[in-house]
């Protein structure tokens, strides 16, 4: 400690910002967005939990499904491990949203989103930071998952550009969904709690869907909430995409419905997470 | 502008409505001249937090109005965030980070240019001894390290006036004192700094002025020097072998002491005096004159209790709280937890 070769040299700022027109102000809140962005991302790949949700996992689920069910579950016209992956895509981006809840809530309780209110940073930058990390991660998760399923035979029927359209509209409905979990862990008392509290929402839309089983196996009353809720929507969507089965995209209603869930999502979801951010604290 | 003190605050009033509505700040009035050091002292949930969480724009008041630099916190607060660092136990950085990492995320947050950020963190690091553990993520770090790592990133846009939210709960003493003199150097370097402590010992080292608030209100003010001359310099604790005793050991010890009539508590009877040692003494001589049996003698500084008993009649009344930690030098009574910050969270 070397308190009296302390050089604070205190200047006085000029209390005026660098410039403080519009365009600067949105410059700013895209550079704090990018910095918060670049924390959340670090924090991911120090934190055991969200590494173990964001790979580990994954790549257990496709390996599981493939060689545990495979044998048992009997899909037309195709192979379990092709009906297989645009399931384990959704359910996977929808179990690392849970992570978007738990990190809000530890960031709000443990004092650092206070300390963000006292820094002159935009004050979007806490939830798009947030949502944006999540879309960074999520990009690499399809990619390993995509990865995985290649190696024990997966293989995309269609082409490369209707693959991408697939990745692409899995990731817009993650975003869509990251928050609503923001919305979950603003609203938790605790990190714990947000756990808690996600688990209940993810489990029966991720399992009673079309992520591993055909909802026609299900029964009655069960397939008419499976068959409708976005979840499903968004499988079988992309799962058309990469397997083909319908003859153009336009002509695609499930790529409609699903893009439509997403987009009502995120218009929901977002002006209700910034307004719950704002009361938050 | 130059006329404007650091930090001034009329009549501020905050009220939390909850399952039981809490005022929080029931109409504190402060001042903190450029370059000094106030010291705001009181026992959990008397406001304290809610104070600094206003003055530093977190929180908006119910009333009253508050200026730093003489910018209003409320409508100009992008400019007052502009001018304050704020570190403390409820406002910290990341411990999944590395100090690099965290100093430099601060200084973008800051708006500070990309490189002048890494230089400047380097700066702090070395100057905050903390070098070494510069890589290292958060986690790893002690107590007192967290501590200095979490000054040093709010200082790093250099900001004129500086909230420190009881900067050294919960340190051991080696740590507490490191601390203080970090502090000391800011200070002597111009820096104003606001800070908030349950330690008289704290707020005596190095408040220039220290304002006492207990339930949201400003109960007493000075410098800490005035306040001790109200107190008394020192404590003598007698403990006795039971309440009756003691209150005959109060009779015969009244005369001794010349001000304030000895205080009982217990099986205790407590002088508060100036000179401590000399008196004690004379203390054990007393009793011993009178054939009382003494089962133990402290001699300790005044704390934020004796503070309290002296400005209120009262001990500072405090909800029992979790994870209590006795301050590094005097003893306290006073339980250290999340009272506070319970008070400045309820809605």
């Amino acid at each position: 400690m070397t308190a009296t070769t302390l050089d604070h040299g205190v200047i006085s700022p000029d209390p005026a910002p660098a410039g403080s027109g519009t365009g600067s102000r949105l410059r700013w809140a895209v550079s704090d967005a990018r910095t918060v962005t670049w924390r959340n991302l670090l924090r991911y790949t120090r934190i055991p939990d969200s590494i173990f949700f964001s790979s580990v996992q994954p790549v257990m689920f496709v390996l599981l499904f493939r060689y545990v069910f495979g044998g048992a579950i009997n899909i037309p016209h195709t192979t379990y491990v092709n009906y297989l992956i645009a399931g384990v895509y959704v359910q996977t981006v929808m179990f690392g949203a849970v992570s978007t809840s738990v990190g809000l809530a530890q960031d709000l309780h443990e004092g650092l989103i206070e300390r963000f209110r006292a820094l002159p940073m935009a004050r979007s930058a806490v939830l798009a930071g947030r949502t944006t990390a999540d879309l960074v991660r999520n990009v690499g998760v399809l990619l390993l998952i995509t990865a995985v399923g290649y190696a024990v035979g997966f293989r995309v029927q269609t082409n490369a550009f209707e693959f991408v359209a697939a990745l692409l509209l899995v990731l817009f409905f993650a975003y869509a969904l990251s928050w609503g979990f923001a919305i979950i862990g603003l609203s938790a008392s605790n990190a714990e709690t947000a756990q808690l509290a996600a688990f209940p929402v993810l489990f029966p839309l991720t399992f009673a869907s079309s992520a591993f089983v055909p909802v026609t196996s299900m029964p009655g009353w069960l397939q008419a909430f499976a068959k409708h809720q976005p979840v499903s929507q968004v499988i079988d969507a992309s799962r058309e995409l990469m397997l083909g089965g319908s003859s153009a995209l336009w002509s695609m209603s499930n790529l409609w419905q699903a893009l439509a869930w997403s987009a009502g999502l995120l218009a929901v979801l977002a002006p209700l997470a910034v307004w719950r951010y704002r009361r938050a604290a | 502008m130059a006329d404007h003190p650091a930090v001034d605050a009329h009549d501020l009033v905050k009220v939390f409505r909850g399952k039981r509505e809490v005022r929080a700040l029931d109409g504190v009035s402060l001042e903190v001249a450029r370059g000094t050091v106030l010291g705001l002292l009181g026992p959990n949930g008397a406001g304290k937090t809610t104070a600094v969480r206003i003055l530093s724009t977190i929180l908006a008041p119910d009333s009253g109005r508050a200026h730093v630099l003489g910018h209003d916190v409320v409508h100009e607060a992008g400019t007052v965030r502009r001018l304050i660092g704020l570190a403390g136990q409820y406002a910290t950085v990341d411990e999944n980070l590395t100090g690099r990492e965290n100093i430099k995320m601060v200084g973008r947050l800051t708006h500070m240019p990309k490189v002048a950020t890494a230089a400047r963190a380097d700066e702090l690091l070395d100057q905050f001894g903390l070098t070494e553990a510069a890589n290292r993520t958060l986690k790893t770090y002690s107590g007192g390290m967290r501590r200095r790592l979490d000054l040093a990133a709010a200082l790093v846009g250099r900001p004129p006036v500086l909230f420190l939210d009881e900067p050294t709960t919960g340190l051991d003493p080696q740590s507490r004192q490191d601390l203080w003199a970090v502090i000391e150097g800011l200070v002597r370097a111009g820096t104003t700094v606001l800070l908030t402590t349950q330690y008289l010992e704290e707020a005596d080292r190095l408040a220039d002025r220290v304002v006492v608030i207990d339930h949201g209100r400003v109960i007493a003010e000075g410098t800490p020097a005035e306040l001790k001359a109200d107190l008394g310099t020192t404590v003598i604790s007698v403990t006795l072998s039971d309440p009756a005793a003691a209150q005959a050991a109060a009779d015969v010890l009244g005369p001794l002491v010349a001000g304030k009539p000895p205080v009982l508590d217990g099986a205790s009877v407590e002088l508060t005096v100036e000179d401590g040692p000399r008196l004690a003494a004379d203390v054990l001589r007393t009793l011993d004159q009178h054939q009382m049996v003494v089962a133990g003698l402290a001699l300790r500084e005044p704390s934020l209790d004796d503070v309290f008993l002296s400005l209120t009649g009262h001990r500072a009344e405090s909800e029992p709280a979790a994870g209590a930690e006795p301050p590094g030098g005097a003893p306290a009574r006073v339980p250290v937890g999340a009272a506070d910050r319970d008070g400045a969270r309820a809605r």
